[in-house]
């Protein structure tokens, strides 16, 4: 079971340790795992965007040409990253900043207000561990122990007045899709599978 | 601290990482992308354990400050991508001549000129056939993971020292940019615990003066000097071949793939033998010395060999060698800096493959 995840949103809004958490938390469980950032050319207030791979088997690329999930931050990252993700997995959006939706039908399309809930938590610079929460919550990637574990061993080394908003910001994402998708999530991901069987037999006739 | 837990580390790190835990005392390097984060790590850890860091005016004054250091018998290391490898020529071609011991790391970018910063495997025939000027060898080590970055750049300070050589790790963009969990399970080595070195130049105080220069000008004596070092690529080349196999038994088709674009063809020769096909790998881990006898020895079973490279096919030409004609060889190259998938690369060797079953029933 391979699952590959692009986290991509401006420079400076922490896609990049958002994906760092993710695949320490994935390396803890004992998993395979790549992470991949862009690099070059990049600069602040720029795109910026990296790939974790999730496997229980080894892993042969850490590029993912046609991502399981995305997790958007901004609005030029839907437009980037809305076609090429494969059918059936998860979109998230951080509504904050991106006003609109999906125009494919066949994603789950998971809004999360993650600039307001951060905002409300005291600081809007953590809209990424909401954001990282959210995805945590809605994908089942990692386990949401072992998510928490990791955030603060890899952010809690220098600052670690950080480590206690980090956690308090992904329990609210974690918690904003519990109540907000938590149920309807599965009537969802079997919608959307569905959707994708019906647009599968479309194109074979 | 023998062992370590698992950590996720970036390639890049993993290598610097090797070089401290190896007892490098030097390291000196001009940045460029896609192998910038080493410098830094380099700048930061140097600094930390007390060594030398430099980051020089020059990929000319960096390889040449490595030719000086390692004369003082020194663990050094430089590190660059393609361009700046390129401009390191000169530098190398000394250091093989006076038989100094070095690292140096190539993190491969997409070429010629200067390209771009995406991963690539268009180096190889710089890396495998000397490079510089002069009749000469270098020892090329090509990892395929960042376990093996950090193994093989241990391995290459050890191989250096032993053999009096520069030892290149041929690495991509990919690999240097991309985390992966790393174990150390090394015993890490301190500068000063190092052996001494019996020809290094320290101040000759107390004994007769020495030399290590590569200016011979006379003939007789550059010829035993070519003859010498002829002698010590022969014994490098009866010891020191390393590569990994996967299914090559009985295969009727063999993949050869390395670094980068060998983790590709594993996963699509895995989807192969799952299909039931007659595929195997083979992943030369020294591109030189390069396993000749090993890909000659599988044309007993294999009569194709593919060879897969994130270039037009480079190394292509050394396994066209190692068959001396006993089995086909071809070419599937994605040059740029171009990473294709493993799907992708299935259908070419299902294509092959087929090609192959086709002939033999005909």
């Amino acid at each position: 079971m391979l699952t590959k995840t692009i986290f991509a949103g401006f420079g400076g809004q922490g896609v990049l340790l958002m994906g760092v958490c993710t695949a320490n938390a994935a390396m803890n469980e004992g998993k395979f795992v790549t992470y991949l950032p862009s690099y070059g050319a990049e600069v602040r207030g720029g795109t910026a965007n990296c790939t974790v791979s999730v496997s229980t088997e080894e892993i042969a690329s850490p590029i993912a040409s046609s991502p399981d999930h995305v997790v958007a931050m901004n609005a030029p990252s839907l437009a980037r990253f809305q076609n090429l993700a494969k059918a059936g997995g998860i979109f998230m959006l951080n509504s904050t900043l991106i006003e609109q939706g999906l125009s494919r039908t066949d994603l789950i399309e998971i809004r999360v207000p993650a600039g307001e809930i951060a905002d409300s938590l005291g600081s809007l610079r953590s809209a990424n561990m909401v954001m990282l929460g959210a995805y945590v919550a809605a994908s089942k990637v990692v386990s949401y122990r072992i998510l928490l574990e990791a955030v603060e061993s890899v952010t809690g080394s220098k600052r670690k007045d950080l480590v206690e908003l980090n956690i308090k910001a992904i329990k609210a994402g974690y918690d904003y899709v519990e109540e907000h998708y938590g149920k309807a999530d599965k009537k969802k991901k079997s919608a959307a599978k569905a959707e994708v069987q019906v647009e599968k037999t479309a194109t074979e006739k | 601290m023998k062992t370590e837990a698992k950590r996720l580390m970036r390639g890049s790190e993993a290598i610097g990482e090797a070089a401290i835990r190896s007892g490098c005392s030097c390291y000196f390097g001009y940045p460029i992308t896609p192998q910038n984060e080493l410098t830094e790590y380099m700048a930061k850890r140097m600094l930390e354990t007390g060594r030398v860091f430099i980051q020089s005016e020059s990929e000319l004054a960096a390889i040449n400050m490595v030719l000086g250091a390692a004369a003082t018998g020194a663990r050094v290391m430089t590190s660059s991508s393609s361009p700046g490898i390129t401009l390191k020529q000169e530098g190398i071609s000394f250091l093989a001549s006076m038989e100094l011991p070095c690292v140096i790391v190539n993190v491969m970018r997409g070429g010629p000129g200067l390209g771009n910063i995406a991963p690539s495997q268009s180096d190889y025939f710089q890396a495998t056939r000397g490079g510089g000027h002069g009749d000469y060898r270098t020892i090329v080590l090509a990892p395929a993971s960042v376990q093996e970055l950090f193994d093989l750049t241990r391995d290459g300070f050890d191989l250096a020292d032993e053999y009096r050589i520069p030892v290149i790790i041929l690495a991509d963009g990919m690999l240097g940019q991309m985390m992966e969990p790393l174990v150390l399970k090394d015993t890490p080595i301190a500068p000063e615990e190092l052996p001494e070195k019996p020809w290094t130049l320290r101040g000759a105080k107390d004994r007769p003066s020495r030399f290590i220069r590569s200016l011979i000008l006379d003939v007789n004596l550059e010829e035993e000097h070519n003859w010498r070092l002829y002698r010590k690529y022969q014994r490098i080349e009866r010891r020191e071949i390393r590569f990994e196999e996967y299914f090559t038994e009985g295969a009727d088709m063999i993949v050869v793939a390395y670094g980068t674009a060998a983790r590709i063809a594993k996963a699509a020769v895995k989807k192969c033998i799952e299909k039931n096909m007659r595929v195997g790998l083979i992943r030369p881990i020294s591109l030189w010395p390069f396993p000749n006898e090993k890909i000659l020895d599988l044309t007993k079973y294999a009569g194709h060999f593919m060879c897969f490279e994130m270039s037009m096919g480079q190394m292509v030409e050394d396994v066209r060698l190692a068959v001396q004609g006993k089995a086909e060889v071809s070419i599937y190259g994605r040059p740029g800096g171009v990473v294709p998938t493993p799907a992708e690369l299935f259908r070419v060797i299902s294509r092959t493959y087929n090609k192959i079953l086709r002939e033999k029933k005909a």
